[in-house]
């Protein structure tokens, strides 16, 4: 699904990035711990997060995320979202939980991104 | 902050403020992008972007006076220096074990103190080494090898 | 819909609480930040996270949650096993990413949902 049908599917508004919302969404990685965002594989991803420190789109920067969801009405300040338009990574804003969030986008297809794991594997 | 280096390599120096959250990050995403702009490949700026950045955060959260973080772009590497004057590392293995952290509950709070920084540093870096001394401060010394662009964009695996 | 119902469904490994597995589960709570949790979550909840931090036993019991669902593979430290034990909270595992999990178990929980 597109950007444009993941905002109206969580019932959210974009904040930015309006002008792509034809972006295609098909996966997600939700998290609110920074360091397990920068775990994250080399992949096309979206990140959900109920996170808003000033941190989470320099994040998303230097990762290459496609798209940042903000969960639970949590809003960035508008110096994040002003950043993150320069940027051109568009932000969806809604106010579900982190859950509804994901059951909502897994039911519509949209798989999880890998990451690397917190440790090696159990042997 | 750019400035020339000996033997043809670039050097990027940046500062960071101890316990300056809201531009804790900054530099990190900065040097990504000035690595983009003197040619390295997406993959690798990516990677120093990362090292970068945990080791950026471990300056605000942890250094007493904050530190700097020095990156050195030559034609096979990405040189990464980040320096503090302490308080330094009591026992280095346990901090270097995922999910060990001393983080305090503000930061916490924040979404930082996973016990995956010095993890994600160490992935990220060809080569990794750390010193640290109670007083004294950490010294944490990254290397990352450039991968040579080719049509296929992926990385050759023997080097001529 | 019971915490052993739910771990049957979703292959989870059961490292802690093994004996409070009849206990119902009423809904999934995704987060990891521990001040959040105790704000939003709801009893009965079952808590999504990736925090191994020993504090989540006490947040999950002060919360009256279910359990706990860790996702990305690791068991946490032995203390906080001991201490979910010591408190009744059981502490599930999965290989899966919190995404997954909770693309799952809201599937579960809430059927038809779209």
């Amino acid at each position: 699904m597109n950007l444009h049908e993941v905002s109206r599917l969580l019932d959210g508004s974009i904040l930015t990035g309006s002008r792509r919302e034809d972006i295609e969404i098909d996966r997600a990685y939700a998290v609110d711990l920074l360091s397990d965002v920068l775990a994250l594989t080399d992949e096309r991803t979206t990140l959900i997060t109920g996170n808003i420190s000033p941190q989470v789109v320099r994040v998303a920067d230097i990762l290459n995320v496609i798209a940042i969801i903000f969960v639970r009405g949590k809003r960035p300040n508008e110096s994040a979202i002003s950043y993150a338009e320069t940027l051109g990574i568009p932000i969806v804003w809604t106010k579900k939980t982190m859950f509804e969030t994901c059951g909502l986008m897994y039911a519509n297809g949209v798989r999880p991104c890998k990451n690397r794991p917190m440790a090696a594997p159990e042997s | 902050m750019q400035e020339p280096a000996h033997g043809g390599a670039r050097k990027l120096v940046h500062h960071v403020r101890a316990g300056d959250i809201e531009h804790g990050g900054l530099a990190s995403a900065q040097i990504k992008r000035q690595l983009s702009g003197l040619g390295v490949a997406p993959q690798d700026a990516r990677r120093a972007g990362i090292i970068a950045f945990e080791a950026e955060m471990n300056l605000v959260v942890y250094a007493t006076n904050g530190g700097t973080i020095t990156v050195a772009v030559s034609e096979r590497f990405i040189d990464i220096e980040v320096e503090d004057a302490g308080p330094g590392i009591e026992d280095i293995d346990q901090a270097l074990t995922p999910g060990f952290s001393t983080a305090p509950p503000w930061a916490r709070e924040l979404g930082f103190g996973a016990g995956m920084g010095l993890t994600n540093i160490k992935a990220n870096a060809d080569w990794f080494e750390i010193h640290s001394h109670i007083g004294s401060g950490t010294r944490i010394l990254c290397r990352i090898e450039r991968r040579r662009h080719d049509a296929s964009g992926h990385r050759p695996t023997t080097r001529a | 819909m019971t915490l052993r119902d739910i771990v049957r469904q979703l292959e989870l490994k059961v490292v802690a609480g093994a004996d409070w597995l009849d206990r119902d589960v009423s809904g999934g709570f995704s987060g990891d930040l521990l001040s959040n949790v105790l704000a939003s979550a709801r009893p009965g909840d079952l808590w999504i996270t990736i925090q191994r931090h020993v504090n989540v036993v006490g947040v999950a019991q002060v919360a009256a949650l279910s359990g706990i669902l860790l996702a990305g593979g690791e068991p946490p430290a032995v203390a906080v096993l001991a201490k979910a034990e010591e408190m009744g909270i059981p502490i599930l595992l999965s290989r899966d990413g919190a995404f997954e999990l909770a693309g799952r178990l809201h599937r579960i929980l809430v059927p038809g949902a779209r």
